[in-house]
Formats: C-alpha cells, structure tokens, sequence
C-alpha cells in the first residue's frame, strides 16, 4: 500500500516536471529571442522604411465576430494611410495578433510584437479584461497603446488613480452614456424620469447613477428610482409604480434581454414613459415591437449624416460587403488617431508620439476626438431611436 | 437514545413554539404596519400591486400542484418539476413560433370570429404543451424514479435533482434550446382595460389611463381563468373519477392498495403525468405573462412554488394553491412596499415562519387525505 502511495507521488512529480519543462525553455529563450529583434528592428528603422504598428485582436475564442470586425478596420486604416504615402514618410508594417479576449495570450501576443518585432505602437485589445494586462506591459515598457473598444476605467489608470502615460482609448467609458441620456432627455423637453438598475451590475448602476444626477443638473426631476435583480422576470411591482409616479421617461441601462422581458410588462401595465437606456440594447435580439419608440445611446450610427461616417460606410461596404459595425468603426478611428498623432508629432517616438496624442483634435467617424486628462476621449455620443421595427438615427449629443 | 432536556425554560421555549410566534408576530406587524399605510395612501396603486400579486400566484400555483402531488403519492420531493415547467414553456415556444399551432384553427374554420379563434388557438398550444410535459415526465419516472421506488427516499430525492441539472443543461446545448434569451411571441395581441372612479374602458398604447384607475389585461384574465379552470378538473379527477380514487387510496397506504388490485406502478405514473401536464400549463402561461424563455427559466418559479407547496401543507391541493397565492402577494408587495432586490428573501422567510409556527404547512393536518 505504501509502495503504491510513494510509485504514485513519484508520477505525479514526473509528470509536473513534464508539464513545466516546455513553459520553462520558452521562459529562457524569449530573453535571447528579444536581443536579435531588437538590432534588426533598428536596422530596420535606419533603413527609414517603414514604421510597425501591431494590432492585437481577439480572432479566437469568446468572441472572434468582435475580432474580426476590429482587423477589418485596423487593415482599412493602415491601407488608407499607405496609399496617401504612409507616415513620416514611411510606409506602415501592420502586424496583427490573436489576442484571445483573454488576459495570457493577450500578454503573450504583446511581448511577441513588442520584444520580437520591435513595435512602438499597439492598437488593441477590445476586451478590458484583456486590454489592462496588456496596458500594464505597454506602459512598462515604453510602448503606445491605444484600445478601440475597452470601456472599463481601469485601462487608462494605474492602481493609484494616476493615469498610465503610454494608454489611451478610442471609446467613452460606460458611466459617459448616461450623462449623453441625461442630456438627450432633457433637450427633448423631458422633465420626470424613472430610473431602474440592476443593483448588481456595475455596468447598468454606474450609468443610472451618472444618469439621475446629470438628470437633476440639467433641471429635471427623478420621480422614482427602483432597483431590480438579474434574474428577477416579473417586473409588474416596479412597472406599477412607474405608471403610477408620472414619469415622461424610464431609464433602463441595462442588456437587452432585461430589457425585452421590461418593455413587454410596461405596455400591459399601462406606462407610457418612454423608454431610454445604452448600448447594452445593441443587439439583434432586442425585440424591436415591445421597445418600440425607445431610445438608446451608442458609439456611432451607419445613419449618420456627417461625411466622414459616409465615407467609411462605403468604403468598408465596397471592401468588406457589410455595414460596420461599432467595432470596426473604433478600430478604424484608433487607428487614425495614433497615425495622425505620429504625423503630428513628427517623430517616430512612443513618448513624444504620446504626449502629442494626450492634446490632439481629431473628427473621426465616432465623432470629434479630444483626450481628457484620464486619456478618455470627449467626443459625442449618437442617440438612436427603435420606431417601427427598425433603429433610426436620431441625434448626435455632445456633453 | 433520546436525550431529555432538563432545563424547564428551555422546554417551555421549545414546546410552546414561542420564537416561532414571536417572530411572526413582530414581522406580521410590521407588515400590517407597512400595508394598512400603503393602503390608506394610495387604495388604487395597492390594489393594482394586489391584481399584479395575483397573476404571479396563479401560476405558482399551477407548478405547486405538481409538487403536491407527487409528494402526496411517493413523498417525493420533484426537483425536476421545475425544469418539466421551462420544457412546457419552450414547448410553446416552438408551437407558436416554428409550427404557427395557435393559427391551426383560425385557418381551418376562417368564419369564426377572431376572439374566439383566439382564444382556441390559445388553448391548442396548452394542450400540446401539457402533453408533451406530461409524456416527459411519464418517461422520467420510468425511467430515473421507478426503479428507486423500494430504495430509501434520499436516493430518489439526489436522483430528482441529477434529472433537474440533466434538463437544464441538455436544454443548454447548442441544438437543443441553446443558452439564450430568447423573446416569447404571445399567441394574441396584448390589451389592457382600466376600471376605477372615472369608469371603465381599454388602455391606449401612449395614453396614460386616469389615475386612480386599477390596470387588468387580457394576460391577467387568461392566466386565472386557467388556473381556476385547471383546478376544477384536477380537483374533479382525484374526487370523482376511479383514477382519483385510486390515486388517493395509493397515496394513502401503497401495499394495501395493491391488495384491492390498484396497479400502484400505473397510477403513480398517471399522477406524475398529471402534475407535469399542469406544469406544462403553467409554461406557456409564465411566458404569455413574462415573454422570454431561457434553460434555465424554471429554477426561481419551481423554488418558489415549492415553497408555496410547503407552505399550503405538502400534499394538500387546496393548500398548494392556497400557498401560491400567499407566495405571489408576499413577493409582489414586498417588491411594491419594502425593496425589490429583497423580495426573494422575504418570499422564502414565509417559509422558515410557517415552519416554525405549523411544520405541516397551513392545509397539511387538518385535511386527513393527502394527493
């Protein structure tokens, strides 16, 4: 018996020392492999031939439609560019990476294109929780990132609250819709509002707690506020009230599985508030008939008039045969963003490259671009509005 | 052995029940507290949160029942009665939106008025739902129950909740029902009516309806006229038909049962079918109310009418039903007057009271047959 115990624990240890040995020799070589990247990259350089930007996109896993969407404009971008005679005169060297949407092949994918390619400047990840292992790496070691879609606050930040110097983002964090709803609403001429959250949800909380105090500031009144569970389905107690208090409008931030099941209740119960929420609606699942004359922000519209949104529908329809989405349009404006910045600086520096892109003005499809001093940019916010089974553009809302 | 306590304080706190009452006594005022001033505020927003309390009750009470049943013939305890309940849902999912089996009729008999048609087109995918529950459960009792009927009841009890978690995660998978949200298409158009001071007339989509006024739609009819329906024959079948009284007499001693020639097995299977047959029932009318369908729908609903079973006394069909409509008032107007993310546990703290005060449930001893 205690022969099998010890044969055992003897397999076990053999077979760990298996499973690590790979993970160690790839530990030691990374070192070595970085030391000949970085002489070629510089010869590269000297050569004044092309500037590398890498893209890390999630291509597989949870989400490869957000991935592919993302390449697709990242590639527009870089070709539009090199077709108008690239940057600092140089032609840019795209290098796309697959990223996964998850934290270690998102780092792994970084220190490949930073250590063996040699890059400068990193547009991606989408998804936070990836983007903010990656922004760690980034601003360890001295290299421009810019993430398309990565809403989460704590990309741009470090643990202290300061604000990682290399990192920016090309969308508004979550808590900015409810400030363009709150807006939205009361340029309507809107003046009694109901808020609803799922108190579990950090998401939904933090837009309605922006929402019902943007919502006072502008001169409106909060007639109710409820808070609700994700798995709650009947929502009659909470609808009742609404009808009861008056309210013109009922925001709902939340996804639009919350709320199909909540616009469905409301019409039964009498309410006739219109429903207001974010680009948790986004979706083909929203059902269009119950969320009829709703509104909701988002990133950007196809619908929208302005030029240069229908100039990139076009062009992403001629090359890709479908309308883009909001992903695509992200990547393609962080692109642009972080190009234009290295045109503008003049040098092929990431801190120069940086500082120039914290003060840059930029009109991009999803609107004017100006970076706070978190590295969030301060641009408009499209309101869309659900109307006979279709989603129309209503308005673009600057804060 | 039994160890006697000796301590005469602590036995008079044991058998005079007096934290029970206690307890419920300090609750019971607060909540008389709470309601009496919501009712003396705002009569009309209290007795519409009352008609909204309903409707959740009746189908509770639709799902109670199946508990009950069962619980009364085998003292089994159906985890997988709630899941059944998500399969009747999706059931009437797929009737209506795949099969158009609510149109079956109106486009065989084209000159009966649209109403009526409707409302028979209604009752096709119940019917259809029902049985295919019920075939459901027919095959999971003779299959996952049957076999375990002479082991002991803990072995039957784990084997109804591997069934339970069987269900819902099978249910999950890609080609099965897949694990999204997926929005209920009600088989007719929604309305609603107001009645109160100013009169009575429909609800306008846009027009707010004069205040004071209480809100009903045809949801809410449809859903109690079922469920009042379904009990009258559920009640008329183990009352008056020899199917019902074998139920009862199986319920109420299995080997004498035997004896006078019942087929205890068959009937047993008959009541599983009939219990699913109402949880089937209860599906279609949880998503005509709560239009959404998802694998995993039928946790909270069948907790909770479990809950309300226990709470009526397991095994007493007016109880079951009589705790449903408790459990759909307590959750509603918890959700009105005290909190809505608390609603849950306020629902489910009825249980540890009546526990406390009457182990046997509210109808449990009084009524000496069980099923």
């Amino acid at each position: 018996m205690k022969k099998n115990v010890l044969l055992s624990i003897v397999v076990l240890l053999a077979l760990a020392l298996a499973a690590c040995a790979p993970a160690a020799g790839t530990a030691a070589e990374a070192p070595a492999a970085a030391d000949e990247a970085a002489p070629a990259a510089d010869a590269a350089m000297e050569e004044g031939g092309t500037i590398k930007v890498a893209n890390l996109s999630p291509l597989t896993g949870p989400v490869p439609t957000f991935g592919e969407s993302t390449k697709n404009g990242f590639m527009m971008a870089v070709d539009e560019w090199n077709a108008k005679g690239g940057v600092l005169g140089k032609t840019i060297e795209p290098i796309v990476e697959d990223s996964q949407c998850t934290a270690d092949p998102a780092v792994n994918a970084a220190n490949k294109v930073i250590d063996q390619d040699g890059v400068h400047y990193i547009v991606g990840e989408v998804c936070s929780s990836a983007s903010i292992p990656v922004s760690e790496v980034a601003e360890e070691k001295g290299v421009l990132m810019i993430t398309p879609t990565s809403t989460n606050a704590d990309v741009t930040l470090n643990l202290d609250g300061s604000t990682k110097s290399m990192v920016f983002r090309a969308c508004f964090i979550d808590p900015f819709q409810g400030q363009v709803m709150a807006k939205f609403a009361t340029d309507q001429g809107y003046t009694k509002a109901f808020v609803m959250s799922d108190q579990g949800n950090d998401y939904v909380r933090g837009l309605a707690e922006v929402f019902s105090e943007k919502f006072v500031e502008y001169g409106g009144e909060i007639v109710g506020s409820e808070t609700y569970t994700g798995t709650d389905t009947d929502f009659s107690a909470i609808l009742t009230k609404v009808a009861d208090s008056g309210a013109e409008v009922l925001y709902l931030p939340d996804y639009y599985n919350v709320v199909n099941l909540v616009a469905a209740q409301a019409k039964e119960k009498g309410v006739t508030a219109v429903m207001m929420g974010a680009d948790g609606w986004d979706s083909s699942d929203l059902d269009l008939a119950a969320a009829d004359g709703g509104y909701y922000s988002n990133h950007y519209s196809p619908d929208d008039t302005r030029p240069v949104v229908v100039d990139w529908v076009t062009k992403y329809t001629e090359t890709y045969g479908s309308t883009p989405d909001a992903l695509a349009t992200l990547a393609y404006d962080a692109t642009n963003i972080l190009l234009a910045s290295i045109e503008k600086a003049g040098v092929d520096d990431a801190a120069t490259v940086a500082e120039t892109m914290s003060g840059i003005s930029y009109e991009a499809v999803s609107g004017t671009v100006t970076f706070d001093a978190q590295h969030n940019p301060i641009k408009s916010a499209v309101v869309l509005q659900v109307k006979d089974g279709a989603i129309k553009f209503v308005a673009s809302v600057a804060p | 052995m039994e160890r006697k306590n000796q301590n005469p304080i602590v036995n008079w706190i044991v058998k005079s029940k007096i934290l029970g009452i206690l307890f419920f006594v300090i609750i019971g005022a607060f909540a008389v507290f709470k309601l009496g001033t919501a009712l003396f505020d705002n009569p009309s927003l209290f007795l519409q949160q009352v008609v909204n309390g309903l409707q959740l009750g009746f189908v509770y009470a639709l799902i109670a029942l199946g508990y009950t049943m069962i619980y009364g013939i085998i003292q089994l305890i159906n985890f997988a009665h709630g899941d059944v309940f998500m399969v009747g849902a999706f059931t009437s999912f797929y009737a209506i939106s795949r099969y158009n089996i609510h149109l079956w009729f109106q486009s065989l008999f084209p000159s009966v008025p649209v109403l009526l048609a409707q409302i028979i087109g209604t009752v096709t995918v119940m019917i259809f739902a029902m049985a295919v529950c019920a075939l459901l459960a027919y095959t999971i009792e003779r299959i996952a129950y049957k076999p375990l009927r002479t082991a002991p009841r803990i072995s039957a009890l784990i084997t109804a909740i591997g069934i339970s978690f069987f269900l819902e995660y099978f249910g999950a998978l890609n080609f099965v029902f897949t694990p999204n949200y997926i929005t209920f298409k009600r088989p007719f158009e929604v309305k609603s009516w107001f009645i109160g001071p100013s009169g009575f007339g429909t609800v306008e989509s846009g027009i707010a309806p004069p205040s004071h006024s209480i809100i009903f739609s045809n949801i809410f009819l449809i859903i109690v006229l079922a469920s009042i329906l379904l009990l009258l024959v559920l009640q008329y079948i183990v009352k008056k038909t020899k199917i019902g009284k074998a139920m009862r007499a199986v319920a109420y001693d299995k080997p004498t049962a035997r004896l006078m020639g019942i087929n205890s097995d068959a009937i047993i299977s008959i009541t599983f079918a009939l219990g699913a047959a109402l949880a089937g029932a209860a599906g279609l009318l949880y998503a005509i109310a709560f239009p959404q369908v998802f694998f995993s729908m039928g946790i909270t609903p069948g907790m909770k009418a479990f809950v309300a079973a226990v709470v009526g006394g397991i095994g007493s069909i007016p109880g079951a039903f009589i705790g449903a409509l408790i459990m759909g008032q307590a959750e509603t107007l918890s959700a009105a007057y005290i909190s809505t993310p608390m609603r849950d546990a306020i629902a489910f703290s009825l249980l540890i009271i009546v526990l406390l005060i009457r182990p046997k449930g509210i109808m449990g001893e009084t009524s000496s047959e069980k099923v």
